[in-house]
């Protein structure tokens, strides 16, 4: 019988609760039973005699509780105490049936562990490129992107201002599914240094070196001036060739993907906010909130935005 | 007993009856004052820095809290979505809590390190930039008010009286820790540090 009884709370209050609460149905109890009956009669004729109190000529009987009522306020004091005898109520008493929060929730775990605990491993053996083309899976995979990577990356996945596109063509970290496992598993910190100390007149060079390599309109003298700066600047992350790097999420400059485009704004003002300011792109790590069966599906449904169309 | 004594005598009317509805609260309210499991931190809870604890008055007055919960309870539907359920013991040095009771958004209470703190500021600044789909408000006048922290201090002094243990050194610092922290930068200082520090948030 030891292990009926915790030791969350001390024994003097764990004693002032069972008084308390014993008592308080005690007390209720007594008073119903002692006022179940009055006193008073009817007389020979049937007549009930009343309180005496009158308001505007109405009065008060006092009878007895009708049956039905007393009946159910004793049933309330019989709930109580069985209520009490099976679950934690009473003070450090945790019931007979043993039940408590913690306990309800790790059955419950239990329970969907157990059911789905085989789906995930199932899939946890299937290699990416194949998983991406089951569709049941798929399904799986799409609540889970959903419910953990929609926040930042859209219901769509076609990202937004500051957060990538996962269905187009550009990866900043490799498309390759161990790549995108890494992401997932650890997140990424992409982060470009603040070029301020280059001064205005580079910066506005290098912003029309970088609209160049796009094709974008651009101013052609300082462009060519940029491209100096950029060699002895830029070109360590971002490559000579400004094809970027997936090693360190420098992002290709060549392509018409912008990350940091806001909506309305033009492509060299977003470059050189960029080179002003710098950027830290930063996504958390997802293996903790998800394990690493749901990240392997959410990888492949990834995958798939991009291979499978 | 005879009802009569108790309804004549108004004054003895009250005082019965405020026995009565204290019984309840003696024996459910005043037992927890008392117990470890809600007076004692959890191992590694640290009080609010002086710029995290203007953050979470940012959170109080534009009343995050009507909309979101930061109380994960144990059932598994929730701990699936938002990580480990709640314990008392990281709680005990909110004063006020804002465990909330009404959820039109999502619960906050492991929010922290959930996401980056840019997606925060644009969160903020519109929810719909990021969640096309989202109903809350924006909130962009944060963007626009700086803190003085004129009253950080005496807030700070005001807690350690009620049990968190502030050291002298940050409270002295707290004005200047504070001044000129931009208000969004505030609150997401404080909501980034929500619910972290139990580490198992599945």
């Amino acid at each position: 019988m030891s292990n009926l009884w915790g030791d969350s709370l001390s024994g003097f209050w764990s004693v002032w609760i069972i008084v308390i609460s014993l008592g308080t149905i005690g007390l209720s109890a007594w008073f119903l039973l002692s006022n179940r009956h009055t006193d008073k009669q009817p007389d020979a004729d049937g007549n009930v005699a009343t309180t005496g109190h009158a308001a505007d000529g109405i009065e008060e009987y006092d009878n007895a509780l009708p049956k039905w009522w007393f009946q159910l306020f004793v049933g309330t004091v019989i709930f109580a105490l069985g209520y009490l005898v099976l679950y934690p109520g009473l003070g450090n008493f945790q019931g007979v049936l043993g039940w408590s929060q913690e306990s309800q929730w790790e059955q419950e775990v239990a329970q969907a562990e157990e059911r789905f605990a085989p789906i995930f491993e199932k899939y946890q053996e299937v290699p990416i490129p194949e998983l991406a083309k089951d569709d049941d899976a798929m399904q799986v995979a799409e609540r889970i992107f959903l419910n953990n990577c929609a926040v930042c990356h859209g219901s769509n996945a076609t990202g937004g201002y500051g957060f990538p596109n996962l269905t187009d063509d550009d990866w900043l970290y490799g498309s390759e599914p161990k790549d995108i496992v890494a992401t997932i598993t650890n997140g990424r910190n992409g982060l470009m240094p603040s070029w301020q100390q280059l001064g205005e007149d580079n910066i506005e060079n290098l912003t029309q070196y970088v609209l160049s390599l796009s094709a974008e309109d651009h101013d052609e003298a300082r462009a060519e001036k940029g491209e100096s700066t950029f060699m002895s600047v830029c070109a360590a992350c971002h490559g000579p060739d400004a094809t970027g790097n997936q090693a360190l999420g420098a992002p290709n400059l060549t392509d018409d993907v912008w990350l940091y485009l806001k909506p309305g704004q033009s492509i060299s003002d977003s470059i050189r906010q960029t080179l002003h300011n710098g950027r830290n792109g930063h996504m958390p790590s997802q293996a903790a909130y998800i394990g690493e069966e749901r990240v392997h599906l959410v990888a492949a449904y990834i995958y798939s935005l991009r291979y499978n169309d | 007993m005879k009802h009569e004594i108790v309804e004549k005598n108004v004054g003895l009317l009250v005082v019965l009856i405020l026995v009565v509805i204290s019984f309840g609260g003696m024996a459910e309210v005043v037992p927890l004052l008392f117990q470890e499991q809600t007076t004692e931190p959890v191992e590694g809870l640290e009080p609010l820095t002086a710029v995290e604890m203007e953050g979470r008055d940012i959170y109080r007055r534009e009343g995050c809290v009507s909309c979101h919960s930061q109380m994960i309870r144990p059932f598994r539907a929730e701990t699936e979505r938002y990580g480990h359920y709640s314990v008392a013991g990281e709680s005990v040095y909110d004063f006020n809590f804002l465990w909330g009771s009404k959820r039109t958004g999502p619960d906050l209470a492991r929010v922290g390190g959930r996401y980056s703190d840019d997606w925060h500021r644009a969160h903020l600044y519109n929810p719909r930039d990021v969640v096309p789909e989202s109903i809350m408000p924006a909130y962009p006048w944060l963007f626009e008010n700086t803190l003085d922290g004129k009253a950080s201090e005496a807030k700070m002094r005001t807690l350690k009286t009620l049990g968190v243990p502030y050291t002298d050194e940050q409270i002295a610092s707290a004005k200047s820790d504070v001044r000129g922290t931009q208000e969004i930068a505030a609150l997401i200082a404080y909501l980034q540090q929500l619910g972290t520090v139990l580490k198992d948030t599945r």
